[in-house]
């Protein structure tokens, strides 16, 4: 899986992204989710980590869950005072999360994977602009930089006894914080930037890495077109079941 | 607040989409490449911004600094958050590939026309520059969660209690976010004032 050529995981994944998000029913949607599941297994990722990082992403639709089923009209299932839940809005609610589930297991699966350096250049060989490949470039590269920094300047604050509250004062010194961050980040890529062009940088990034596209490749990108049709199929010859 | 997968109809997500390649195609014309650092670290600044969280009553909210963005970049705010937003899916899985356009419109749409509607204020020095950050950063939000309510309730009237929630949200973050993007512009006024060079361009 991993020796993959990125650009056909890139491509499999958004195809599949856009398949399952503009999906309406339950089967089509099932199949997505299974479909993930197949390239997670594939992944061979483990499985502990991926179950956590699912139920962090999963708060907005935690949200979803509290509001939609007693919201959404229909016929009343569950009752608890003032509070009735609809048949249609569990149903409604629980497409939802499955759909977003599935998508997202297919990013983690098949883009997280891939490291964003080679992912950069990847996109630049999918022709998106250059300026855009290069922004994603330099902002992977300096976030570290960043949060690095970061981490120093709140053990600075710390030393200092520094305590959050409600307060202005609290939100002055988060400020400050943030502002000086912005600052030193600001010369350093001045640096950065003179540095590149004493080397010579004239607007282009050699990279010794050359994707091949190779016959595993092709195989893969088949299988998932012809999983990808079978999901469109399922979707618009049964439109009634759901 | 980002929207995650699979809860906006297709149309939403399309129009979103398109939005956003308008937008992003207008930003990248403006930067060029000598710029490129300078915008990757707002970029990367807008990121890590979302890791501070700052304590209001019993709860901690994060920082957005949209307004900032857009105070700073002007159109380029637009590639620039795309890139943040685009990082955020990949190592987090916050927001995700078929919301990305969504998501960046209700970011960098506010940023941008905060930019264009403050401009003016900001580039006379003392009270009316100090009202104009502060505007900036309450507006910015205040924009976000109409824009996320919007793109909530055009997908289906079933969200209008969802979208009308997500809205009251964003009330204390307008406050925060206007408070804080005040002290960084002054912050900044004081120590780089060249790095608010792109108001008086």
């Amino acid at each position: 899986m991993h020796r993959l050529d990125p650009r056909g995981k890139i491509g499999v994944a958004g195809l599949f992204a856009v398949l399952i998000a503009t999906a309406q029913t339950y089967t089509t949607i099932l199949a997505g989710l299974a479909l993930s599941l197949v390239f997670l297994a594939l992944a061979g990722l483990p499985l502990r980590k991926v179950v956590a990082r699912l139920l962090v992403v999963n708060s907005f639709i935690f949200f979803l869950w509290l509001v939609l089923p007693l919201t959404y009209p229909g016929d009343v299932v569950w009752e608890l005072g003032p509070l009735s839940a609809t048949r249609q809005g569990l149903l409604f609610t629980g497409l939802i999360t499955l759909k977003s589930n599935a998508i997202i297991i297919i990013l983690i699966a098949l883009v997280a994977t891939v490291p964003v350096i080679t992912l950069g250049q990847a996109l630049q060989n999918l022709r998106l602009p250059d300026k855009l490949c290069h922004l994603l470039l330099f902002t992977y590269r300096y976030l570290y930089v960043f949060e690095e920094e970061y981490r120093r300047l709140v053990q600075a604050m710390k030393i200092r006894g520094f305590q959050p509250r409600t307060n202005l004062h609290t939100y002055r010194s988060y400020a400050y914080l943030a502002a000086m961050l912005l600052v030193r980040s600001y010369d350093r890529a001045d640096r950065v930037f003179q540095a590149m062009l004493c080397r010579g940088f004239h607007g282009r990034f050699y990279s010794l890495r050359t994707f091949y596209w190779q016959r595993r490749d092709g195989t893969f990108l088949a299988a998932a077109l012809l999983a990808g049709a079978v999901l469109f199929c399922l979707e618009w010859l049964k439109p009634s079941l759901g | 607040m980002h929207i995650s997968e699979g809860v906006l109809s297709p149309a939403v997500l399309a129009g979103g989409a398109v939005l956003t390649v308008v937008g992003t195609a207008i930003g990248l014309r403006k930067i060029d490449y000598e710029a490129i650092p300078r915008v990757a670290i707002l970029s990367a600044a807008f990121f890590v911004a979302s890791l501070i969280h700052v304590p209001v009553g019993p709860v901690g909210l994060h920082l957005v600094l949209n307004g900032l963005m857009g105070l700073l970049l002007g159109w380029m705010a637009v590639p620039a958050i795309l890139i943040a937003l685009f990082l955020q899916a990949l190592l987090f899985q916050f927001g995700g590939l078929t919301v990305l356009g969504v998501n960046t419109v209700t970011m960098a749409a506010p940023a941008v026309l905060c930019f264009y509607t403050y401009r003016g204020l900001l580039r006379h020095p003392g009270t009316p520059a100090a009202i104009g950050a502060f505007a900036c950063g309450f507006t910015a939000v205040l924009l976000s969660g109409l824009l996320v309510a919007l793109a909530l309730i055009t997908t289906g009237q079933a969200f209008l209690e969802v979208a009308q929630l997500v809205l009251l949200a964003h009330i204390p973050i307008m406050i925060i976010e206007g408070i804080i993007t005040l002290f960084i512009y002054l912050f900044l006024q004081k120590v780089r004032p060249e790095m608010l060079e792109g108001i008086y361009a």
